[in-house]
């Protein structure tokens, strides 16, 4: 992502350093990740200290400090689907995928995340691909639809 | 600034206006123990060790001294049944990262704490935030700074301003209870090297 | 679109929409709230833009894409009106007879009706289902009756008077009294008096003060907050600038959090129109109170629900909490009187102002008046959010409203308040839902989260689990809850995994006196209330999992094993050809047998075993039974003449 972008994006929320997570939230939205360049010219652009930043990107569950995959699967855990059975679902994908909760497996092709609630809770336990909400999933289901997936 | 009085374990005690309990104690020669606090830094409330019981019309809390503003008829205790439990459970808990470190021996002693209480952690960081406050508020480098949150959370040396800043300051590395900073320093340093040199 | 500038304007402009509008014509209103939305109603609406056209009712009839209605096990709905008949799941094939049959004959689609599951008889009318009945949708009702995105929608159904009302007719002292007396307490978790908040931040003397909305729910489980953003944008915004006006603030936030970007999008809009037509912006209806929202989007941590948090994070730094020794009402944003309350909370300030206090008050208890919406989850048959009077039999909401367990599955408990509550158990299902009742009996009231258990949860498990969540979104700054929370985790994990010892329950009520104690925040200090709590009341399964190494439940994958019963077994090969592990092995007419060393416990068998054999079984605690013999395994047809 070019300097003039990040220019942009700074200048429309007034270079404010209070709206340094909206900024950042732009940023991961439009790139799908957050460069550490891009960091460093926010840092400079909002007179703020990287270390900040830094922090701010680990801290909260939307930022990724390293490039995402291809399709991105999120796996409602929250208490409603916990108690529906998802800790199965997510075992399933786990195997499936190679990967756990926070990764991104090396083709690039898949990232897992795992989610505190989507909000449909009525449709529990739920997988979210690429914001497609699966709903009422089994473990029987779940290969089918991760093998959907190029 | 107008002076404050209060009680502290039974002791009357005037503190001036803006004053912690903490502050006041020691003023008064009372001792409090810490592990984050540090004078020339804004207190963090984060170790918690500081904690003591307060009454205050009639109620009777925990807060911790470092933060609480002494007020005037506060009625403080340093010691009591919960508070001594509190401490020890503390320092049990730290010393499950960092077993060795002095501080927390000589805390461990006064409390009765186990050491070996809880299987040992692999980070040996106990989060008093003592390198990073410093580096940020009298250095202002911010060459040193906080990553992740929660269990995951961790101390972490930025590469690019710490080869710049680092090795003619040193001046945080005395400040870790652990003694284990330098380590961290030095293992950036190596990685941030290696890795501009190929 | 010109400017609305005083209460007489607004009616005239009141009364033109509504003369424009017949309430005999025909509407059908679609939920599009986001749990529907996810079922394919965003298809049910394109199928029914098409029909309508094939069909030739263009301008006959009108659609409205709604907000949330509340039913969402039963999602995607369609209400038509003026006849109120409710038809539910529906799908884009469904749509053709719906306009041909109900639309153009005013007949009933009988299949797409609501089914009593006990009487079988169907029910043609919204408010004559169950479901509806028994609850008091005082907020939450007129979701089903408005378009979002559009402020004439909200005007239709006299959006905006309590804000005229105030405005142009109130004293800001008045305003603040009746939100005192109606006693309204906050919706958000702490159930502090608004009234008691507001009038701190009003009397104090720094001039620049702020109102927010958290709208940052971050409980699992409890999407009401989201419903009310997304279905009714509108009367956040009243609620907030009677809020604003109340105390003497002129800038506000909305704190919603990301994940919810449905919610986002309608808020956007609704600030933008409220702008236009003046309900937002200077001098609003001639007033001379001027009044400005901006939102924040959250980034996804839990903590920044916490008030001191969100106020942080807003301030654009991570979402730590502060020492709470000074009120935020007195120093928050900024360090300047800020007045946060939940989007609940606000949604109510309007019709307190409009109907006034002593309306509010009939509702409900004399600790807690008004009403509540609870999002009612988890091992239910009647999903969905609830809205009932304070006082309200928790047994009523769970059965009448809830419709029960499925599967004829028993109750267990239910877990309200989210990770800082707890779980009341079947004895005290006639507990009357209010704040401090909830806190008596070992729980809260917290968000209105409401997860219901049965027989198969395991309690230990529950707890577990909720650590496990708040590990991951304590902020980590204080040694209670940081450390505190990782040893507690590793205890009940181990005593899950049948590692627990002798002594790990008082260890881990040490921990959790530690927390409550000292931690920093409220998020540390109800962290061990869910173990807490499922102590006190399944202390049972705790010791059972650390004496006997057993699961009552017959939930925690080390503490069980899958059999197959031969008796049982068919040898259908389902289960066979299902299992990922290929653990089990067996062929027609072969009894089936599960390879315990292969098997991962993931529970493919046991989902897929067709109901009239229930061949496999979970067993914890004892040993599982050795494989019968080979020649026992043949199933031999039995011949015509035996």
């Amino acid at each position: 992502m070019d300097n003039d972008r990040i220019d942009q994006i700074v200048d429309k929320h007034q270079a404010e350093a209070s709206s340094l997570i909206q900024v950042m939230l732009e940023i991961q939205s439009e790139n799908n990740w957050l460069p550490k360049e891009a960091l460093e010219r926010v840092s400079e652009r909002l007179e703020v200290p990287l270390a900040r930043i830094l922090h701010i990107a680990t801290f909260y569950k939307a930022f990724s400090l390293v490039p995402k995959g291809r399709h991105g699967i999120h796996i409602c855990v929250g208490t409603a689907c916990h108690v529906r059975g998802a800790t199965r679902i997510l075992d399933t994908v786990q195997e499936l995928t190679g990967i756990q909760p926070g990764e991104t497996d090396l083709d690039l092709k898949f990232s897992l995340e795992t989610v505190n609630c989507l909000g449909c809770c009525a449709l529990g336990p739920v997988m979210e691909i690429d914001g497609k909400t699966h709903g009422k999933m089994t473990t029987a289901e779940t290969a089918d639809v991760i093998n959907n997936y190029e | 600034m107008s002076e404050i009085l209060l009680q502290i374990d039974g002791k009357e005690v005037k503190a001036k206006e803006g004053m912690t309990i903490l502050e006041a104690a020691r003023s008064a020669g009372i001792s409090i123990p810490t592990l984050c606090h540090h004078e020339k830094l804004e207190p963090f409330g984060g170790c918690r060790l500081c904690i003591v019981e307060v009454e205050d019309r009639g109620w009777t809390k925990l807060v911790v001294s470092c933060v609480y503003p002494a007020e005037e008829n506060l009625v403080v205790r340093t010691r009591s049944d919960k508070v001594d439990r509190i401490r020890k459970m503390i320092i049990e808990l730290l010393m499950a990262h960092a077993p060795d470190a002095f501080e927390l021996q000589d805390l461990a002693k006064e409390y009765g704490a186990d050491r070996d209480r809880f299987e040992k952690e692999a980070s040996f960081c106990i989060h008093c935030g003592l390198c990073v406050r410093y580096c940020a508020e009298v250095k202002k480098k911010n060459a040193v700074g906080f990553v992740g949150r929660g269990t995951k959370k961790e101390i972490s040396f930025i590469p690019e301003i710490a080869s710049k800043e680092c090795w003619d300051c040193k001046e945080c590395f005395p400040l870790c209870p652990t003694e284990a900073l330098q380590a961290a320093y030095v293992l950036t340093k190596a990685l941030f090297s290696s890795r501009s040199s190929s | 679109m010109p400017r609305i500038n005083s209460p007489a304007e607004l009616e005239e402009f009141r009364q033109g929409i509504l003369s424009k509008r017949d309430p005999n014509k025909p509407c059908i209103t679609l939920c599009s709230g986001s749990a529907c939305h996810a079922t394919g109603s965003g298809d049910v609406a394109d199928s029914l833009e098409k029909e309508i056209e094939k069909q030739g009712l263009s301008g006959e009839v009108d659609i409205r894409r709604t907000g949330c209605h509340g039913y969402c096990e039963r999602g995607p709905i369609i209400v038509t009106h003026p006849e109120e008949i409710s038809y539910f799941q529906i799908q884009p094939e469904d749509v053709p007879e719906i306009l041909s049959e109900t639309i153009k004959k005013k007949k009933v689609v009988e299949r797409l009706l609501y089914t009593d599951p006990g009487t079988k008889e169907k029910i043609v009318h919204e408010s004559e289902i169950p479901f509806y009945k028994h609850q008091e949708r005082l907020v939450f009702g007129s979701n089903g009756s408005i378009d979002p995105k559009s402020i004439d929608d909200y005007l239709a159904i006299d959006g905006y008077s309590a804000l005229a009302k105030a405005l142009c007719g109130m004293t800001d002292e008045q305003v603040l009294e009746e939100v005192k007396k109606s006693n309204l307490r906050g919706r958000g978790g702490g159930g502090f008096p608004a009234g008691r908040k507001w009038e701190g931040s009003r009397n104090d003397p720094e001039p620049i003060k702020y109102v927010i909305v958290n709208a940052d729910e971050g409980d699992p489980g409890a999407y009401m907050d989201r419903s009310l953003l997304e279905g009714n944008p509108h009367s956040i915004l009243e609620g907030l600038t009677l809020g604003a006006y109340a105390i003497g603030s002129h800038e506000g936030y909305i704190y919603v959090r990301q994940e919810y970007p449905l919610a986002v999008e309608n808020v956007l809009l609704a600030i933008k129109t409220a702008e236009e037509y003046g309900f937002l912006g200077k001098n609003i209806l001639g007033s001379g109170f001027d009044f400005i929202v901006k939102v924040h989007q959250g980034a996804g941590a839990f903590v920044c629900g916490e008030s001191t948090a969100l106020m942080t994070a807003l301030e654009g730094r991570v979402g730590e909490p502060r020492p709470k020794y000074t009120r935020s009402n007195i120093k928050g944003l900024w360090e300047k009187p800020t007045v946060l309350n939940n989007v609940e909370t606000w949604a109510n300030v309007p019709l307190i102002i409009n109907k006034g206090a002593d309306w509010f008050r009939q509702y409900g208890t004399e600790g807690s008046k008004g009403t509540k919406i609870f999002s009612l989850v988890g091992k239910i048959v009647n999903t969905g959010l609830v809205e009932v009077p304070m006082g309200t039999p928790l047994k009523d909401i769970i059965y009448k409203i809830g419709g029960g367990i499925p599967g004829g599955r028993k109750f267990k408990a239910v877990q309200t308040g989210g990770p800082s509550g707890g779980c009341i158990p079947e004895e005290l299902l006639d507990l009357e839902v209010g704040f401090d009742e909830l806190t008596k009996a070992g729980s809260m009231m917290g968000s209105g989260g409401m997860i219901v258990l049965d027989e198969d949860t395991c309690m230990v498990d529950v707890a577990r689990y909720f650590i496990e969540f708040l590990t991951d979104e304590s902020c980590g700054k204080c040694v209670p809850c940081r450390e505190g929370l990782r040893q507690m985790l590793k205890i009940l994990t181990n005593i899950t995994e049948g590692k627990g010892r002798e002594g790990d329950i008082e260890l881990l009520e040490e921990l959790s006196e530690t927390a409550k104690e000292g931690a920093l925040c409220a998020l540390g200090k109800s962290a061990p209330n869910p173990f807490l709590s499922t102590l006190r009341y399944f202390r049972d399964e705790y010791e059972a999992h650390i004496k006997d190494q057993t699961c009552p439940a017959l939930s925690c994958r080390d503490l069980i094993s899958f059999y197959i019963d031969p008796a049982k077994c068919k040898a259908c090969m389902i289960c066979a050809r299902k299992c990922p592990a290929k653990a089990i092995d067996g062929g027609k007419s072969k009894i089936h047998i599960v390879d315990q060393d292969k098997c991962t416990k993931c529970g493919t068998c046991f989902e897929v075993c067709p109901p009239r054999f229930g061949a496999v079984t979970k067993i914890s605690g004892e040993p599982v039974p050795s494989p019968i013999p080979e020649e026992e395994r043949i199933i031999k047809k039995r011949k015509k003449n035996e």
